[in-house]
C-alpha cells in the first residue's frame, strides 16, 4: 500500500474513533438537531421550528414528558452531511480524492438544480404566466395575486415569443431564429450598461476626482484632508499618464509613469489583502461550524448552555 | 492564557504531535533546506492552526479584540442612525452561503441597528438564495428580539427577484411592476406597509449587502448615479471592497469592507444599543477577528521568510 494511502486510513480510523468516542461515550455528546413543534394557524398541523440543544434541556428538565422540543433525524443527518461535505472539500487541500469529487459534483448538481427550481417559480410563473394569464396562476400557484397588479398585459406576449424563438437553438433544424431574441438580450444589456458605466463611472467619477487641494474647512486650513485630495489627484494623473502610449516613456513622463504604477501595485497589493481577509473568514465559518454546530466544542453563543450544566462543561 | 493551555491540554497535544515531522525534517536536513523545499501542505497546515486555535480560544474563554471604527464605519452607522423611527429602509441581501462569514454578521448588524431604531425595513435580494439570507437574519434578530414588530407592518420580505441590474432600474421607478406579491405570496394592496410605496425612491436609506454581482456596483450605477438624492450604505466582501472604495464618499457614503468592517459596525452598534451584557449573537464579527490577526501574522511571517530565503539563494548564486 502506497505511504499517502496508509495516512489516509489511519486518519480516517482516527477520526471516526474520535467521532464515536465524543458522540456515544461522553455527557455532552455532539452533533444532535432539535426541533420545536408550533401548531400553526388552522389547529390541525403543526410545524417544526429549530430549536437548539439549551432550549430541549431547558424542557426536558421542566417537563421530562414534554413533546414541544424533540430530537429532530433528519436535522441531523442535514448537520452531519454538512459536515462531511466540509471536511470532504477540504481534503483537497492534501490531494485529489474520492470524496472531493463527490462532494464537488454534489455540489455542482444542487446549485443547477436550485437555479432551474427558482427560475421557474420566481420568474416564469409571476413575471411571464403570471402577466399573460393571470387568472391561472392565481388558481394554481399564487392565490395573493390580486389587485391592478393581477390585470393581464398582452405586451408580455412578445416576451413569450422571445423565449421560444430562444429555446429554437435547441430544435433539429432552424437554430437561426434563436440569434434574433440573442441579439435582442446583447443590444438591451450593451445599452444599459454603456449608459450606466459613462454616466456612473466615467463621468461622476472625473468629477469625484476634482479636488480642491488645499481644503479650508471653517476658515482653518485642512492639512490633513489636503494631503489626501493631492495624493488622489496625483495618483489619478500618474495612472493616467501610465497608460498613455504617444509618448515615449522617458524623462518627465518616464518618472511620473513609474510613479503610476507604484500606485498601481499598492493598489492591487490593498486588493490582495482584503481577498486575504476574505478567504480567512469563510474558513473560519467553516471551521466554526465543524467545533460549534457539529463537535460542540465551542459554544460562543450559549446555545447549549443548558448543557452545560447537565454536563459538566464542554472541552 | 497559561489556564487554557492546561485545561487544554490534549489540543496543545496534537498541534505538538501534527508539526513533528517537519521538526524532525528542519533537524535532518537543515532549516534552510527545508524552507527551500517546503511542501505547501505544510503551509496549510499551519494556516489550519493559525485560525482553528483563536476560534478555539475565543471560543471557549469568551474574549475578543478590541477594535476601534474607523471613518467609513462610522459614516455607514451615521446614515442609518439619523433617520426616525418610521423612517422607510431598504435592505438588499444580495449575497448567498459562500458569503455568508464575512456578509452574515454585517446583515444581522444591519437589521439589529435598523430594528432598535424602529425602522420600516423592506428586504429584497438580487440573487436566489438572497431570499433565505433574509429570513435567515429576521429569525436570527427580529423573531426573538423585536417581537412588537410586525411582519407587514414592520418590515417586509419582497424575496428574490430575477434579472440583475434591470430589477433595479425598474424598482428604483416602479417597484410594483416587478413586486406583485412579497415571498409569501400575499398581495402588494393587502400589506399595510406597501401603502403609498411606490418605488424605491422613497426608502430614506438604501442598505446593500453585497458578495459581487449583481451588488453593490450596480445599485450605484443604476439607482444612486441616475438619482443622486437616494442614499446609499454598503456592506461588501473583501474580493468587491477595493472595487466600491473609488465611490466613497459621493455616491457611497458608506462602505463596510470584508470583516474587518463587518466588527467595527458591530462594535458600534451593540455599544450604541446592545447594552452592557450584548447577547454573543451580535459580537460574530468581532470573534472572527481573532483568527484574522493570527493567520495574517502567519501570512506576512511566510512572506518575510520566502523574501529572506529567495535573497540568501540570490546572494549565493552572484
Amino acid at each position: 500500500m502506497r505511504r499517502e494511502n496508509v495516512f489516509w486510513m489511519a486518519l480516517l480510523v482516527i477520526g471516526a474513533a474520535a467521532l464515536l468516542w465524543r458522540s456515544a461515550f461522553t455527557t455532552e455528546g455532539m452533533g444532535r438537531e432539535y426541533v420545536r413543534a408550533v401548531p400553526v394557524a388552522n389547529g390541525r398541523w403543526t410545524q417544526s421550528d429549530p430549536a437548539t440543544y439549551g432550549e430541549y434541556q431547558g424542557a426536558e428538565a421542566a417537563l421530562p414528558a414534554q413533546t414541544e422540543y424533540q430530537f429532530s433525524l433528519p436535522r441531523t443527518i442535514g448537520l452531519w452531511l454538512a459536515a462531511f461535505f466540509t471536511l470532504a472539500i477540504f481534503s483537497f487541500l492534501f490531494g485529489d480524492n474520492p470524496f472531493y469529487k463527490v462532494a464537488e459534483a454534489v455540489l455542482v448538481g444542487v446549485s443547477a438544480a436550485y437555479w432551474m427550481v427558482i427560475g421557474f417559480w420566481d420568474v416564469i410563473v409571476p413575471n411571464l404566466v403570471g402577466k399573460i394569464w393571470p387568472a391561472l396562476v392565481r388558481a394554481w400557484a399564487m392565490p395573493g395575486l390580486s389587485g391592478p397588479e393581477a390585470e393581464p398585459s398582452p405586451s408580455y406576449i412578445v416576451v413569450l415569443v422571445l423565449s421560444v424563438m430562444l429555446l429554437w437553438r435547441l430544435a433539429p433544424k432552424g437554430g437561426w431564429i434563436a440569434r434574433w431574441p440573442l441579439a435582442f438580450i446583447i443590444g438591451t444589456t450593451a445599452g444599459l450598461r454603456l449608459i450606466a458605466f459613462l454616466h456612473g463611472d466615467f463621468l461622476v467619477q472625473i468629477r469625484n476626482t476634482i479636488l480642491p487641494l488645499a481644503v479650508i474647512d471653517g476658515g482653518v486650513f485642512d492639512p490633513w484632508l489636503s494631503l489626501q485630495n493631492l495624493l488622489i489627484v496625483v495618483g489619478v494623473l500618474c495612472c493616467l499618464v501610465y497608460f498613455f502610449f504617444s509618448f515615449e516613456h522617458q524623462g518627465a513622463v518616464g518618472a511620473t509613469a513609474k510613479a503610476g504604477i507604484w500606485v498601481l501595485m499598492i493598489t492591487f497589493g490593498a486588493a490582495f489583502g482584503y481577498t486575504v481577509m476574505g478567504r480567512i473568514a469563510l474558513l473560519a465559518i467553516r471551521l466554526e461550524f465543524l467545533l460549534d454546530d457539529w463537535l460542540w466544542l465551542i459554544d460562543p453563543t450559549g446555545r447549549r448552555v443548558a448543557a452545560l450544566l447537565a454536563g459538566g462543561g464542554l472541552g | 492564557m497559561t489556564e487554557f493551555i492546561v485545561n487544554q491540554w490534549w489540543l496543545v497535544a496534537i498541534v505538538i504531535a501534527s508539526l513533528i515531522p517537519l521538526v524532525m525534517r528542519i533537524v535532518s536536513a537543515g532549516l534552510l533546506e527545508t524552507l527551500r523545499t517546503l511542501d505547501r501542505r505544510w503551509i496549510f497546515l499551519l494556516l489550519l492552526w493559525a485560525v482553528l486555535i483563536p476560534i478555539y480560544f475565543i471560543g471557549v474563554t469568551g474574549r475578543t479584540f478590541p477594535e476601534v471604527p474607523s471613518v467609513l464605519a462610522r459614516a455607514t452607522f451615521d446614515e442609518i442612525d439619523r433617520l426616525n423611527p418610521g423612517d422607510p429602509i431598504l435592505l438588499a441581501f444580495d449575497y448567498d452561503p459562500p458569503s455568508e462569514g464575512e456578509l452574515g454578521p454585517m446583515a444581522t448588524a444591519f437589521v439589529y441597528h435598523a430594528a432598535s431604531k424602529k425602522l420600516r425595513m423592506y428586504f429584497m435580494a438580487l440573487w436566489p438564495l438572497g431570499a433565505q439570507m433574509i429570513d435567515n437574519t429576521i429569525a436570527k434578530v427580529i423573531t426573538p428580539d423585536f417581537r412588537d414588530l410586525v411582519y407587514g407592518r414592520d418590515y417586509i420580505n419582497l424575496g428574490f427577484k430575477s434579472g440583475q441590474e434591470g430589477v433595479i432600474k425598474v424598482v428604483v421607478t416602479n417597484l410594483r411592476e416587478l413586486y406583485t406579491t412579497d415571498s409569501r405570496g400575499t398581495a402588494m394592496q393587502d400589506i399595510p406597509m406597501m401603502e403609498g410605496i411606490t418605488n424605491i425612491q422613497q426608502m430614506k436609506v438604501i442598505v446593500s449587502v453585497s458578495a459581487g454581482y449583481p451588488g453593490t456596483k450596480e445599485w450605484v450605477q443604476y439607482a444612486v448615479t441616475p438619482f443622486p438624492s437616494l442614499r446609499l450604505v454598503a456592506g461588501a466582501t473583501g474580493v468587491q471592497a477595493p472595487l466600491l472604495y473609488p465611490y466613497v464618499p459621493r455616491q457611497l457614503p458608506g462602505l463596510l469592507g470584508a470583516i474587518k468592517g463587518a466588527a467595527e459596525y458591530e462594535k458600534l452598534v451593540v455599544d450604541a444599543y446592545g447594552g452592557a451584557n450584548a447577547d454573543p449573537k451580535y459580537l460574530e464579527a468581532l470573534r472572527r477577528m481573532g483568527p484574522q490577526l493570527v493567520a495574517h501574522l502567519l501570512i506576512i511571517t511566510l512572506i518575510v521568510v520566502a523574501n529572506v530565503v529567495f535573497l540568501i539563494d540570490r546572494g549565493r548564486k552572484r
